[in-house]
């Protein structure tokens, strides 16, 4: 029965490339699509994505991307925040939220929020963290600003080999990179000799430069240094030579000139170079692992001991969750601290 | 132009010091005859030989190899058609969704997806798992090197193909993407690197089953330092080296874009 409506209704079938295939407008429910070879179909597809209108075009271009994402990020970023109200299982891992048929069930909890407040051994090393960070980021600037600058002030041909200087360390693995530090800071090699060397000769005990506080800030800055020169580069590169000529002709010196005009202008270079040595220095554990000693430990430690080893899931996600609230806040001022201002003060 | 100043040189320089010598260092030291670190003896290539006999190295290679070719052909595609999304649709979510993943510390997206694997895809971690994370991560990177290049080029070129009455899939294929490849391209040098380089998002996603060079690497450097790892090492960075001239010769989008 449905057949013989679909002959007398249906469009005629599509021959060559006149546009793609059309399902007739009937309610699918009482009319079958007509049985079609594949091969048309397939070889309209092109036609049917790429002509149907900018609706479909629209659609094929952005939904793999999205759905990727979508599946892949913020799916498992929404089971983490799910994660963190739920309780450790028996053997690692997430314990069921409903009864699972065996009379087990635990369902959600704040239990690990009240964990994290209830001792203060973890404010302590979020708030080491947050030093950490800080330090790393000072230190990254005031090494970072006069390579920018040397940069931005070059002869244009010579730019981009050095911005090439600067990427291709910071291309070579982080892990070969604190490895480094590992050799040169080590016991046995020069730096070391030479330190206690001289501080044995004003009669202090030797130091240990692996393994410390200090050595753990040099890898983070030597790590993420490039990520501080590069936005800033952008930034000084775009200033007009002109008003630093304005400013000398106004009787300005060099440190005037250089505190009333480039840094103000810098500002927004520097808050987005701050934010990207900062946020990653939050989060990172191999640095603390390998060139830290074992005392100091950091969010990331904290974290991946957490998934790793005690294997206690929920708590591990609190960290996370209270980690993203603190890299998203930061965010968010320095987005507000770098915008662009029509007026200036 | 003004001429750059003394002081400007020498602390410049000294940076540049600063970013070289510890990478010469580990070169250097990886054609030491010695079992230590510490002074130099003299001249061996035996660290490349032992190298080259490490079975569990080679397969580490080899899994490197695999994980980066599979996942930036795939983040290349995806990317890429983020990229265009972004450009031409102007949508506000996508780019966040894009961006985000490049931006947050790696260790957040390493647990989420640790967390998503096991609890909820019941997968077993292992080569498909770090795929899927790698190509997650790197979409971002390639969307932003293409989206960098499309908003460089002038709109009238395509206004003109339309014109001329090419189609949408004729303007993309004749004219849009011609002029995107060495975007692509870079996106996919770039990706290639990170996948083959990263090592906090595989060390939560790989497992105990499966070993990549970063992981090599680091368990080299935790448990037992043979003079081995230099070897590896100097070897990894020649490879990325290539990679990223080869990706910043492709396209200068991707020097800005890229880091």
């Amino acid at each position: 029965m449905s057949g013989t409506r679909h002959l007398n209704k249906s469009p005629p079938f599509p021959k060559g490339g006149q546009g793609g295939f059309r399902r007739p407008s009937a309610p699918p429910d009482t009319i079958k699509s007509p049985p079609s070879p594949l091969w048309p179909q397939a070889r309209n597809f092109a036609s049917l994505v790429f002509q149907r209108g900018e609706n479909t075009t629209r659609r094929a271009v952005t939904s793999p991307p999205t759905l990727f994402l979508l599946a892949f990020f913020l799916v498992p970023a929404l089971i983490v925040v799910l994660a963190s109200f739920q309780y450790p299982g028996e053997f690692g891992g997430l314990a069921p939220i409903t009864d699972p048929g065996d009379g087990r069930e635990h369902g959600l909890t704040l239990e690990n929020y009240q964990f994290f407040f209830s001792d203060f051994l973890f404010t302590e090393i979020f708030l080491r963290s947050f030093a950490v960070a800080t330090a790393s980021t000072l230190a990254c600037l005031v090494l970072a600003y006069p390579v920018a600058w040397l940069i931005a002030r070059s002869p244009r041909r010579h730019r981009d080999l050095l911005v090439l200087l600067v990427i291709l360390p910071f291309a070579s693995n982080f892990l070969i990179r604190v490895y480094a530090w590992m050799i040169i800071l080590g016991p046995q090699a020069a730096l070391a000799q030479a330190v206690n060397g001289v501080l044995g000769a004003f009669g202090f005990p030797p130091v240990s430069l692996l393994f410390s506080p200090f050595a753990v800030l040099v890898g983070m800055v030597y790590v993420h240094l490039p990520f501080m020169i590069l936005p800033l580069y952008t930034n000084l590169e775009k200033h007009d030579p002109v008003l630093l000529d304005a400013a000398q002709d106004l009787g300005a010196n060099a440190w005037r000139r250089f505190w009333r005009v480039t840094w103000p202008l810098s500002l927004p270079g520097v808050f987005s170079g701050s934010v990207l040595v900062f946020i990653p220095v939050l989060g990172m554990f191999a640095i603390p692992d390998i060139l830290g000693g074992t005392r100091d430990m950091l969010i990331g430690n904290l974290i991946k001991d957490q998934f790793l080893g005690v294997r206690d899931w929920p708590f591990g996600a609190t960290l996370s969750i209270i980690l993203t609230l603190c890299v998203l806040t930061l965010a968010g001022l320095a987005a507000w601290a770098g915008r662009p201002r029509r007026r200036h003060a | 132009m003004r001429r750059l100043p003394l002081w400007l040189i020498l602390s410049a320089g000294a940076t540049f010091a600063f970013l070289y010598v510890p990478l010469m260092v580990v070169v250097a030291y990886s054609f030491n005859d010695s079992r230590l670190n510490a002074e130099w003896v003299g001249f061996t290539l035996e660290w490349y030989r032992v190298l080259f006999y490490d079975e569990e190295m080679l397969l580490a290679a080899r899994n490197s190899l695999f994980i980066a070719g599979v996942s930036s052909t795939a983040a290349t595609v995806l990317g890429t058609l983020a990229g265009l999304a972004i450009h031409r649709y102007r949508f506000r979510w996508l780019p966040i969704l894009v961006i985000t993943p490049v931006a947050m510390p790696e260790i957040l997206l390493g647990v989420s997806l640790l967390v998503f694997f096991i609890q909820v895809l019941h997968l077993t971690l292992g080569l498909l798992s770090v795929v899927l994370a790698h190509i997650t991560f790197s979409i971002g990177f390639v969307a932003i090197i293409v989206r960098a290049r499309l908003a460089g080029m002038d709109e009238s070129i395509f206004e003109a193909a339309r014109d001329l009455g090419a189609s949408p899939w004729q303007t993309f294929r004749l004219v849009t993407f011609p002029l995107i490849l060495p975007a692509v391209v870079a996106g996919f040098l770039m990706s290639f690197t990170l996948s083959i380089d990263d090592f906090v998002i595989t060390f939560f996603t790989a497992g105990v089953g499966v070993s990549t060079l970063p992981l090599q690497i680091y368990s080299m450097i935790k448990i037992a330092v043979t003079p081995e790892v230099n070897a590896v090492s100097t070897l990894l960075m020649l490879l990325t080296l290539v990679l990223v001239i080869a990706a910043a010769r492709m396209d200068k989008g991707f020097m800005k874009g890229g880091a």
